[in-house]
């Protein structure tokens, strides 16, 4: 698991942003971005078999 | 017993009011609405999987207790599994909440469903505070000794005492479970009486 910790580096300060009264560490931020890029993905990308259930119905 | 005298029973009342409003093909149907083929809709699943890995992974802990989750390779990795499974659950939970609020969920006499919803998300995050807190190592001494100034600040503090972690611990693995999975199941529940909520373009249709 060495080469985990040389990727992340657990035994350091973490990084935050700072701007105004917003401060946020990156690690929350990248976890927010990425839940945006997934409801984004979610509304766009198409389902399989939709086309399908829709001939059905 | 006369068959009046049955009619009257609580237990048949009951029956027939959870039978009527719930019968079997409607809280596990076969099919689901055409709308329903989207990926906008997976994330409340995916949070009620999540929660069933929560609470198994915590089950073990609860029998292993802490020496064994900081000191084994299988505690790290029950432990992990803990953790990993309470990030997935609070992620999808969210996009599902995203989805939910922009798709006007509480529409058709939906409120409840909303409302418990709402509700096992505030449960939710209360339970993973006290988790947080619940860690015996020096992570949980820093989050409750950071915590307890805000709880104080509110007068919270004098009946929830972050600093105390035997309560800390009783509210995470008694109450707060209880709490979370009640108002889930009720959530479901609500979800099977009341359907899943149609786009605001099959309801104008409906309405047509």
């Amino acid at each position: 698991m060495a080469w985990l910790g040389s990727i992340v580096p657990l035994d350091h300060l973490g990084h935050y942003i700072h701007w105004h009264f917003i401060l946020i560490s990156v690690s929350n931020l990248i976890v927010i971005c990425l839940m945006v890029a997934t409801f984004v993905a979610a509304l766009f990308l198409p389902f399989p078999g939709r086309s399908r259930r829709k001939e059905n119905q | 017993m006369s068959t009046t005298e049955i009619d009257r029973q609580w237990t048949t009342r009951l029956r027939k009011r959870a039978a009527g409003k719930l019968p079997p093909e409607k809280l596990l149907p076969d099919t689901q609405p055409s709308y329903v083929s989207s990926w906008i809709y997976v994330f409340g699943v995916t949070t009620l999987a999540a929660l069933v890995i929560v609470i198994v992974t915590g089950c073990i802990l609860a029998i292993e207790g802490p020496q064994w989750w900081h000191s084994s390779d299988i505690g790290h990795f029950v432990n992990s599994m803990h953790l990993w499974s309470v990030e997935i659950f609070f992620f999808a939970m969210i996009v599902h909440l995203w989805g939910k609020y922009f798709m006007g969920a509480w529409r058709g006499g939906r409120t409840l469903t909303w409302m418990t919803g709402c509700v096992t998300f505030f449960a939710s995050i209360l339970a993973g505070f006290t988790g947080y807190v619940s860690q015996t190592n020096f992570d949980s001494q820093w989050i409750s000794t950071q915590a307890k100034d805000g709880i104080n600040a509110t007068g919270g503090g004098s009946f929830f005492n972050v600093l105390n972690l035997g309560q800390m611990l009783m509210w995470h693995i008694v109450i707060l479970p209880i709490a979370a999975i009640a108002l889930t199941a009720m959530h479901v529940l609500l979800v099977r009486i009341k359907g899943v909520v149609p786009p605001y373009e099959e309801d104008t249709e409906i309405a047509r």
